[in-house]
């Protein structure tokens, strides 16, 4: 006897269509064919990271990042400036090819990297919800706490390839300039150019958690709306306005509370001993801080949410 | 368990008590009661009692705005309800998404997909998010969807370049990647050529006949009526109408057809039998059929000397009784 069996008065001619299958067939297994129970997969992180990476737009972002320390080298080569003028590792720049990454690398975390990411991070759900495809990933299903979890993770190292984008490129063409000379600390000291290579991952390292904590800001953001453009620039005008409260003197209490106040700390890196300014642990603190504020943030807007696009 | 509605629209229900409550979630795929969605003071789906019995392909039909969409978002755990409860292959949602979600193939709303992604790109990725789903059997589980939709050849080119029929096609690929015991599909041959919907109503066929249940929206009704078991009819998001193919459709009124040269006298002995609304044209008479013998009527037609050429017994087309169930016009509801 099943639901499908009740007739009515009105079941006459019931006769002419094809009775319930499902009426006499019984039930059908409902506790499951056995399924392997996973955890924890790296298949869906290594399939966003594949889809951040084929993306056209982001390999052409990722072709900018990498132009500005060429073009940078190369000017410092023609112009040969004098010496102790320029910013502070543009003019060192003649005295070691790692210089190049460096000096880069502060360039562009002003702008071009935050930039970068909030590109992908407006993408990340906004994006997904956007050309629809994020009711079709949860109903695969994946959970929505897991969907954050891989999608900030892929942001995390996607920041990574976006520091690296820049250092590497910046790296190699520096060091073919300008030669691979001891490199002289911020402190005055002299370190070798093997030790130095491990000073700049450090600061990619640095800079990539800068990022990180940038693109919690960036997930949160994507869960409020369905256009990824709009998340992104949200996410700019959040630097942007980060970056002019940092420089105004009257708020300086509020800059120790702003992410991008640490971020060119990374000098601190090239101390002796390293960190000598004391600068990187606060800001590491507080990166991880925003990405634990941020990240529930976004997780508590998107997990009992309505997906209707 | 039927629901039956008067032509004004207004649910009369008339639902037979379950058979014990294990029993009845055993033997349905899908079950909700008094499933209810409030967006603001707008009530989409207004105390829902879905019955799906396994094994049934079930035909969810509805003018546009009458709630079927959120109905099955709200089964798939997208949107998530005001009251009520919902239950898929026997397991609670959301609680049991997970295990129930991945038995389920869906296609909402229309295919969605990576624009510059491919075909099979696409596929693999969503493959790459189930959990459940073995890395192993991958390639070859997404070959077999493809090639179920026809879609092989043109796997390898990217989703922008697909037409709607092919995307279509894709969305469904997609609903087939794991074995499922239940297919949830909104629309699916929407924009589909007649070949194309008619290969996914054989799809669906042999799906169904494989004993995966399946429930289809569609407002392509003659697509409906030619594979759904079961049908439920929504209208301002109630169910007004909910059973077997012929309990719903024995909800319209069966009439007489009598096809003969002397319409006068053959509506004479009708009348003289008791039929109700006689109605005689050139060619013909037309009543309704009520308690009448149908044997009989032809009987004594003949013996009254009636010259009959035809008989026939008219049920309502689906689309008559859709339009009595729902009510007529274009106007979207709500």
């Amino acid at each position: 006897m099943s639901a499908a069996e009740v007739s009515t008065g009105a079941a006459r001619d019931a006769a002419d269509r094809p009775p319930a299958r499902g009426s006499d067939e019984g039930p059908r297994g409902a506790p499951a064919r056995p399924a392997p129970h996973r955890l924890l997969s790296t298949r869906l992180l290594r399939s966003e990271l594949r889809l951040i990476a084929g993306r056209r737009r982001n390999q052409a972002g990722l072709a900018v990042l990498a132009v500005v320390p060429i073009v940078m080298a190369v000017a410092v080569k023609m112009s040969t400036p004098g010496a102790g003028e320029g910013p502070d590792f543009l003019s060192s720049i003649t005295s070691n090819g790692l210089f190049v990454p460096l000096a880069a690398l502060g360039v562009e975390m002003g702008m071009f990297l935050p930039l970068a990411m909030s590109m992908l991070a407006g993408d990340a759900i906004a994006g997904e919800a956007n050309i629809g495809t994020l009711r079709y990933l949860l109903t695969v299903p994946v959970g929505r706490t897991r969907l954050l979890l891989v999608k900030y993770a892929s942001l995390c190292i996607a920041a990574f390839w976006g520091v690296t984008a820049v250092a590497l490129p910046g790296a190699v063409v520096g060091v073919a300039i300008f030669g691979t000379g001891p490199l002289t600390t911020l402190s005055g000291s002299q370190i070798a150019f093997g030790a130095a290579v491990w000073r700049l991952l450090l600061v990619m390292l640095y800079l990539s958690a800068g990022l990180a904590a940038l693109a919690a800001v960036g997930l949160f953001i994507s869960t409020l709306t369905e256009q990824p453009i709009a998340a992104a620039i949200a996410l700019m005008i959040f630097t942007i306005v980060s970056w002019i409260l940092d420089s105004v003197p009257q708020l300086a209490w509020l800059h120790p509370w702003l992410v991008v106040d640490h971020w060119l700390a990374f000098g601190d890196l090239l101390r002796d001993p390293i960190g000598g300014g004391g600068e990187i642990g606060t800001g590491l603190a507080l990166a991880a801080a925003y990405a634990v504020v941020f990240w529930t943030a976004a997780w508590a807007r998107f997990a009992g949410k309505d997906i209707t696009s | 368990m039927t629901q039956l509605a008067d032509p004004s629209g207004r649910a009369t229900m008339e639902v037979p008590a379950p058979s014990g409550r294990g029993d009845a979630d055993e033997a349905l795929a899908v079950r909700t009661d008094g499933l209810t969605k409030r967006f603001g003071t707008q009530v989409a789906v207004d105390s829902l009692d879905l019955r799906v019995p396994r094994g049934s392909v079930y035909g969810f039909l509805g003018p546009n705005g009458s709630g079927k969409t959120t109905t099955i978002r709200m089964l798939l755990g997208l949107v998530e309800p005001t009251a009520g409860s919902r239950s898929l292959l026997g397991l609670p949602m959301p609680q049991g998404a997970t295990e129930a979600l991945h038995r389920v193939g869906s296609l909402v709303e229309g295919p969605a997909f990576h624009p510059y992604l491919s075909g099979r790109a696409n596929l693999v990725r969503l493959d790459a998010a189930d959990l459940l789903a073995e890395p192993r059997t991958s390639g070859g589980r997404i070959d077999l969807a493809l090639d179920r939709v026809g879609l092989r050849a043109a796997a390898g080119k990217r989703y922008r370049a697909y037409s709607l029929g092919m995307r279509q096609r894709l969305a469904i690929a997609a609903a087939l990647l794991a074995p499922r015991d239940l297919l949830v599909l909104d629309e699916p041959t929407n924009g589909l050529d007649p070949q194309g919907t008619r290969e996914v109503r054989n799809l669906i066929g042999a799906l169904a006949s494989d004993g995966t249940t399946v429930l289809v929206s569609s407002h392509l009704l003659s697509e409906v009526e030619q594979i759904c078991t079961h049908l439920g009819v929504m209208r301002e998001g109630r169910l007004v109408a909910q059973g077997t193919t012929g309990e719903v459709r024995g909800v319209g009124t069966v009439s007489v057809r009598v096809e003969t040269g002397q319409p006068e006298r053959a509506a004479e002995v009708l009348t003289r039998l008791g039929a109700a609304s006689v109605a005689t044209s050139p060619t013909g008479v037309r009543a309704d059929a009520g308690d009448l013998d149908p044997e009989a009527v032809v009987a004594e037609l003949v013996r009254a000397g009636v010259g009959v050429r035809g008989f026939a017994l008219d049920r309502p087309s689906l689309e008559d009784l859709f339009v009595t169930l729902t009510g007529e016009g274009f106007d979207v509801s709500g």
